[in-house]
């Protein structure tokens, strides 16, 4: 069996879990094992049709008041518990801020090995080979798991979610009596950004800035770039945030996000080493810059070489009048 | 408070990297190896909160002979005391096996511990397992990618980032926190504490003396294949007039690359 955790956010299943449970359905058909999925919460079991729907034979559901708010540890006790009774040969995670606060937890618990950050897995000789980046993308590891369960968490937006049917199947609850002691830490407050923007790593396209807007304002142009789309969000480069024209969180690279979108737009970004890290493993990458020499344009798909306070605004234009035919 | 800090010895994020494809590894020579770089600001909330708050800052790293340069920087940093756990095996990849190692050295050599903080990751193996590991293996609460943190008696309180917002979240001590950037700026070493740091002894204990034996800590991760990402075929690049290259961006995005 290959099972996959579905992280809950505001009632939802989130896409990248949707991503994650896609692959394992795909793994596992490939090996002929079955499907698995997982939640946990309290009152969840009314997601599980979505995971039917995305192939899923078997549904865990631990329902339990205390899963209401996120605790790493009482989180990790019950998905442990999961795979020491469903006995899955691998079980993968989505990378994202949860999964990856989670996965290890559950690894250690387990006392397997795990591989962080997947952007491909593989079936060999009847074995899981997880590739993943390293060193920021400069090169790409292949491995095998010897530990079993196999876990692995997988980087958002790189596995494609499968087109959902009209599948059943068995529900299974889980009884875990939590220990004492197992909520030492807990989430008590979530603080949304005023803006409910969408945060880059989930944006089907990311449009970032850099020193090249030379100050706060032009970000607008850019929002109003990424505004023509339904998932869009704005990203910067570091040197754009340390000059504080945008907050941190909106920061791509080395030490701020790794984005995987279907497009990535780069507007007055040099690309530096450490910013490609962040972007380099997007589908698609367009570069404005006025120096074309700028070693962004290395690995763009499609450059405009121009003043980007000119041709921004034409972009914007241009992608309207295409969105509306 | 009696803090330790976790910090790895890693090439340093303008590297080149070279692989090597017989062994699967990465070249080392001719690297330049510093502290990780979300370890430091480990390193500098742990003296923060000692300068507020009174107590010691011991740094720990496993790794082989070199790494003591690494923990002679942390003493220069200001860090009372540091431990370097050797350990021969280049990178392996496998979370687990460091995090038993940490796990091992806090229980029997730096017992009593109120907070252990870590870097979000260690950049190379860019793995963030260790410190949530770590916590497991201890049966410790953890607050991981955190960019706030505020320890007040025998508890604390960490914001860390989620997609689109904050996770606060409230721990009772001892708890580990692995750091994230915005979290703080760390300090650069004075030439004061360079000096006084060539003086400290940089203790060292073996695996052997953790109790590990020849057999505990094989690698549960095997390496199949190391290659550098396949190049990116050379873009089209459009100059000219602003509205006809937006015009004809766009129509390419529609067209050829079909993403619009
Ligand atoms: C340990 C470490 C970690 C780092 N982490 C990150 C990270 O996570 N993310 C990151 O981004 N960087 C990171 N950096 C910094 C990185 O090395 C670069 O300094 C940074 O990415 C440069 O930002 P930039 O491209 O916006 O600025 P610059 O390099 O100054 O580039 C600005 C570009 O704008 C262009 N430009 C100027 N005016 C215009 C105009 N009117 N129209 C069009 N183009 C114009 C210029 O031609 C130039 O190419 C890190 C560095 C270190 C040492
Ligand atoms: N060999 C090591 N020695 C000491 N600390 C380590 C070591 N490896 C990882 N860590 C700590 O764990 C954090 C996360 O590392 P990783 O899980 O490898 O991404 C690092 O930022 C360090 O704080």
């Amino acid at each position: 069996m290959i099972a996959a955790y579905l992280e809950i956010r505001d009632g939802k299943i989130k896409k990248s879990s949707l991503e994650a449970l896609s692959e394992a359905k795909r793994r596992a058909a490939e090996l002929g094992v079955e499907t698995a999925a997982v939640l946990v919460g309290a009152a969840v079991s009314g997601l599980a049709p979505a995971a039917f729907a995305q192939g899923a034979a078997k549904v865990y559901i631990v329902d339990n008041p205390v899963f209401a708010d996120y605790s790493s540890q009482a989180h990790a006790f019950a998905l442990a518990g999961f795979a020491a009774q469903a006995k899955p040969s691998a079980f993968f995670f989505a990378a994202t801020a949860m999964g990856k606060d989670l996965a290890p937890r559950v690894a250690a618990r387990l006392g397997v090995a795990l591989v962080s950050d997947c952007t491909k897995i593989a079936v060999k000789g009847g074995a899981l080979e997880f590739t993943r980046p390293i060193y920021a993308g400069k090169a790409f590891l292949s491995l095998r798991l010897k530990s079993s369960p196999q876990l692995a968490t997988l980087r958002p937006n790189v596995f494609p979610v499968g087109q959902a049917g009209e599948g059943t199947g068995e529900t299974i609850r889980l009884e875990v009596a939590i220990p004492e002691g197992s909520t030492k830490g807990r989430v008590t407050e979530i603080l949304k950004e005023e803006s409910a923007e969408l945060d880059v790593t989930e944006a089907d396209i990311v449009v970032s800035g850099g020193r090249g807007l030379k100050g706060p304002e032009a970000f607008s142009l850019l929002r109003d770039l990424a505004a023509v789309f339904p998932r869009a969000a704005v990203g910067a480069s570091r040197s754009a945030v340390d000059s504080g024209w945008i907050g941190h969180q909106h920061q791509v690279g080395q030490t701020g996000k790794t984005v995987s979108p279907e497009l990535y737009m780069a507007v007055g970004i040099s690309g530096a080493i450490q910013h490609l890290a962040g972007m380099s493993s997007s589908k698609f990458i367009v570069a404005v810059n006025k120096d074309p020499e700028a070693p962004i344009f290395k690995v763009a798909d499609y450059g405009i070489v121009g003043d980007l306070f000119e041709v921004v605004p034409k972009l914007t234009d241009e992608l309207k009048k295409a969105l509306k035919d | 408070m009696n803090i330790l800090v976790f910090v790895k010895r890693v090439p340093d994020t303008e590297s080149r990297i070279r692989i090597q494809h017989e062994t699967r590894t990465i070249a080392e020579d001719g690297l330049n190896f510093v502290i990780s770089p979300y370890d430091e600001y480990a390193v500098e909330e742990a003296l923060r909160l000692k300068e507020a708050q009174g107590g010691t800052v011991r740094v720990v790293s496993v790794g082989r002979d070199e790494t003591a340069t690494v923990l002679r920087k942390c003493l220069a940093m200001g860090a009372d005391e540091v431990l370097l756990v050797k350990d021969d095996l280049p990178e392996t990849y496998d979370g687990l096996r460091t995090a038993r190692i940490i796990a091992r050295a806090v229980e029997r050599k730096l017992a009593g511990a109120d907070l252990l903080l870590f870097g979000k990751q260690s950049v190379g193996a860019d793995n963030s397992q260790v410190p949530a590991m770590v916590a497991e293996l201890l049966g410790l609460p953890q607050a991981t990618v955190v960019t706030k943190l505020e320890v007040e008696g025998a508890s604390a309180t960490a914001l860390r980032e989620i997609e689109g917002g904050l996770e606060k979240v409230v721990l009772s001590l001892p708890a580990v926190i692995s750091a994230q950037k915005g979290l703080n700026e760390p300090r650069y070493e004075t030439l004061k504490g360079i000096m006084a740091a060539k003086k400290k002894p940089v203790p060292v204990v073996t695996l052997d003396e953790l109790g590990f034996g020849a057999g505990d800590l094989v690698p549960a991760v095997e390496t199949t294949g190391l290659d550098v990402p396949a190049a990116r075929q050379a873009g089209k690049i459009l100059k000219g007039d602003p509205a006809e290259t937006a015009r004809e961006l766009v129509r390419l995005l529609r067209d050829e690359a079909k993403v619009i």
